[in-house]
């Protein structure tokens, strides 16, 4: 390539976030950081009260409560708090991951001490008005039969469930049928009572609106909250699997099966992390798909998709390989992976993979940190894993530390043909 | 502040300086998309987006990989009706080589006869997928009934039996017709210096020579004459519902009333296709949203009007909850929409729905990525000039307007409707 740029005359930009930090009396954490991009606010509050926290026989609980958490409070209407949303242009978006229940929006900055103090509301004095519930049930349900239909989501899914069989990462976050029939206003509201408090909190706000007036805001709507921490949710030992396992999931109504494959890796707060992270990136993501990308889509044509995702979390998270591919090439493709995961853990990462994934991670960071949105959930993570306030001005010195011997240690740890487990979704029968 | 430039070989060069990051955002458009395409030869331009990743003269086909992302960046594609486009972002160090990549995109391909071949398969997995998902198969379905004579008819993707017969000197035959400075949208936006982005713009695509401007044929769609349906009976678990009108294309009189009008009907998205579609619009107090969700018909209503160079469609789609029958939720939807025909928008809704908008044209604008694709995606498919009047436009839409689109548009002879009805899952012996 005649007169392009040298990859060795690159180097990142020194920048930081040096967000602001406050805990307020009541133990909520507050962060916050200014920035001037548009004139909008990115508000992300999350309680820690994932789905680990759903009752043992009500898996899915979680997920329905944050369905219906912002469907009318003490002092607001479900059609309040519709107007109050919709005048303003702002979609209220409720997530809930394995750890955390999120409520995040972005608003226009002129709009944010008022915002704020609606999702506050929402959080702390939610009423779940029983006519609320039944609609929101319906639609729970209706999704839990969508993903019935989907075997990109039954692949995972399944997946997920043999990889963890007697731990909460294994179960479906939204849960079944039945359960979601049978659980009631009171019983959410007894969850709420139970788990949400401001021992649990982390208000991150981002965005044109200065560090000491969006503390402020959350001082005047939080500060007033007490409750009780609640009890922490013991989680079981991760247990890897002894041997291969497979699972074939006949989706016969279907054009294409979907290839779920993996183990389980690496908790977040684990020194390898950094290796593990890297050694995924190598195996299944670089540029489009890393090594399982070259191998299933480039070089064969059989996916339009082919990679490895790593979440690694509280507990040990698993490492998941993904391939899209027509039924007569399913043998063909878990073949592939077999080779790809087996010839990793065999030989390893070349020394020019490790460096071009790590250029590639530590480049990408301002990419990564341009939005409100991006840099609330990046400061969101920090806070769960307690990776501290200066954690995006350290990331790139954990990340060019990992050596290859690093790289090949942690793909030795996990990457096992003989101990992957297997499932294939969609219109095809074991042979 | 915008910079407009041409280069003597037709390439239009449209740069904005953003210096909120320490980025720059390339993206190259042509004017080809799926439109474009003649039978036989359906989801020709998409397979070429695909080839066109694939090394070129002076990019090796095993350097291919990490070119971009050396820098951090990500590079990416798409096609569409009327488009074709590739971008870049990555750390502003690298603006060199963004515009190297997509001088020797436009001018240098190699469309290698084994990676025609590899790419076939690819392409054919990607269909395959999306018929996996019953919402996107009849979305296909539906813009096939709703059109008769424009190619707007065909998908993207391409039918098939064209994949499968499609010849690697059909790609190239293409790829050399369409894929010439003067059928092309550069644009850079980012960390960038204006004067000194153009200078290496026109060092990389300077000495590349124009050719015949592609001939367009256009076929304009008759008028429908009466409403049109269709069915899609197959295994499944969920019932779909869509509606479909024939609507304005961005340049008409009626684009920006009919936005109005289906901000009112179910929340405003903003105009990024990039980025706007993603997340769920603000729509709680909308009417479908009211009429079809909070009754438990629907657990979810969606609009979509995209701006396009030709008329498309306003398309109305619906999830019916778990039990609920597809004719149920088509009453109520054509009466919520026959209401709206007769009686127009409060002016309490148009206020809303231009609040919304407003924040919306905020949002979609946060990241470089999209300020870049705004401005390529407009001059495709109008010109840019258009897009900067947006804010204006929607400001200025008034009641009557609204009503009178409501009222020519929202017509049973001007819909199609499409249902996808759910056969129990196993409840169909298969051959498979």
């Amino acid at each position: 390539m005649p007169s392009t740029p040298h990859s060795s005359d690159f180097t990142v930009p020194s920048y930081g976030l040096k967000p602001s930090r406050a805990v307020l009396s009541n133990g909520a954490v507050v962060i916050a950081k200014e920035t001037r991009t548009i004139p909008a606010v990115t508000i992300n509050l999350a309680i820690r009260s994932g789905s680990v926290c759903d009752p043992a026989d009500a898996p899915g609980a979680m997920f329905l409560l944050s369905r219906v958490i912002d469907r009318g409070t003490v002092g607001r209407s479900t059609t309040d708090i519709a107007d109050d949303l919709d005048n303003r242009g702002i979609t209220l978006v409720l997530s809930v991951t394995r750890h955390l229940f999120s409520l995040a929006c972005t608003c226009l900055s002129e709009d944010f001490e008022e915002v704020f103090a609606l999702i506050g509301d929402i959080i702390m004095s939610p009423t779940f008005p029983e006519a609320e519930l039944a609609i929101r049930k319906a639609e729970v349900i209706t999704a839990i039969r969508q993903d019935d239909d989907n075997p990109a989501v039954r692949a995972v899914e399944s997946l997920m469930a043999q990889l963890y069989p007697a731990h909460p990462y294994g179960r479906r976050s939204k849960g079944t049928v039945d359960v979601v029939e049978q659980l009631t206003r009171d019983r959410l509201a007894a969850i709420h009572a139970a788990r949400f408090a401001p021992s649990e909190l982390c208000a991150v706000v981002v965005g044109d609106v200065p560090a000491a007036r969006a503390t402020d805001a959350a001082a005047r709507v939080f500060g007033g909250w007490l409750r009780p921490p609640p009890a922490a949710v013991p989680l079981p030992r991760t247990i890897p699997a002894p041997a291969r396992r497979r699972l074939v999931i006949p989706m016969m109504n279907k054009a294409q099966a979907d290839v779920a494959y993996g183990f389980t890796a690496v908790a977040r707060n684990d020194p390898a992390y950094y290796a593990f992270s890297l050694m995924n990136n190598i195996l299944g993501q670089y540029s489009m798909g890393g090594r399982l990308g070259d191998s299933i889509r480039e070089r064969q044509g059989m996916a339009y998709y082919a990679f490895s995702s790593l979440d690694a979390n509280i507990a040990e998270g698993p490492l998941v390989v993904r391939a899209g591919v027509s039924p007569e090439n399913v043998e063909r493709a878990v073949a592939s992976i077999d080779e790809e995961v087996g010839r990793f853990a065999r030989e390893g990462a070349t020394a020019r993979e490790l460096q071009e994934s790590q250029q590639y991670l530590v480049g990408s960071m301002p990419r990564a940190l341009e939005t409100n949105a991006a840099i609330a959930v990046f400061l969101q993570t920090s806070e769960l894993f307690g990776l501290g306030l200066d954690y995006d001005r350290r990331l790139p010195e954990h990340l060019r530390a990992v050596t290859l011997d690093m790289v090949n240690a942690a793909a030795r740890r996990v990457l096992d043909p003989d101990r992957a487990s297997i499932v294939i979704a969609g219109p095809y029968r074991e042979p | 502040m915008l910079r407009r430039a041409t280069l003597d070989n037709g390439l239009k060069v449209l740069i904005q300086e953003e210096h909120t990051a320490p980025l720059a955002s390339v993206w190259c458009w042509y004017k080809v998309g799926s439109k474009d395409e003649q039978p036989g030869l359906t989801g020709v331009s998409h397979w070429c987006e695909h080839m066109n990743f694939k090394g070129t003269t002076n990019i090796p086909r095993d350097q291919v990989k990490g070119i971009i992302e050396q820098f951090g960046g990500s590079w990416n594609g798409y096609t569409w009706i009327d488009q074709t486009t590739y971008l870049e972002t990555a750390t502003r160090d690298a603006l060199d080589r963004m515009l190297f990549i997509e001088a020797e995109r436009m001018a240098n391909c190699l469309y290698h006869p084994d990676d025609c071949e590899s790419e076939r398969t690819v392409i054919i997995s990607e269909l395959h997928g999306g018929e996996n998902d019953p919402d996107q198969l009849l979305d296909q379905e539906l813009t096939a009934t709703a059109f008769k004579a424009h190619p707007y008819r065909h998908p993207t993707i391409g039918w098939l039996s064209d994949l499968e017969t499609m010849s690697r000197d059909d790609l190239f035959g293409y790829y050399r017709r369409y894929y010439l400075p003067n059928n092309a949208t550069l644009v850079v936006v980012g960390d960038v210096d204006a004067d000194e982005a153009l200078r290496l713009v026109e060092a990389r695509f300077g000495a590349i020579p124009p050719g015949t401007a592609p001939t367009r044929r256009r076929t304009v769609e008759p008028e429908q004459s009466g409403e049109r349906r269709l069915q899609i009976r197959k295994e499944g678990t969920t019932t779909y519902l869509k509606i479909a009108f024939h609507a304005p294309a961005f340049t008409d009189p009626g684009f920006f009333p009919l936005l109005v009008l289906d901000a009112c009907l179910t929340g405003a998205k903003g105009l990024n296709l990039w980025s706007s579609f993603r997340g769920l619009p603000p729509q709680r107090s909308a009417r479908l949203y009211r009429a079809l969700v909070e009754r438990g018909l629907a657990s979810a209503v969606g609009g979509a009007l995209l701006p396009t160079e030709h008329p498309f469609l306003y398309t109305v789609s619906i999830t019916a909850t778990d039990g609920t029958s597809s004719d149920e939720v088509r009453d109520i939807l054509i009466e919520e929409l026959n209401r709206v025909r007769r009686e127009g928008v409060t002016d309490a809704e148009l206020t809303k729905a231009k609040a919304q908008l407003k924040a919306r044209l905020v949002f979609d604008h946060e990241s470089i990525t999209d300020i870049a694709h705004q401005l390529g995606y407009f001059e495709t498919i109008a010109s840019v000039d258009s897009f900067l009047e947006t804010p204006s436009r929607i400001a200025a839409v008034t009641l009557d307007e609204v009503s009178d689109v409501a009222r020519t548009v929202l017509i049973d002879s001007n819909r199609t409707i499409g249902w996808f009805e759910p056969l129990g899952l196993g409840t169909v012996k298969s051959e498979v």
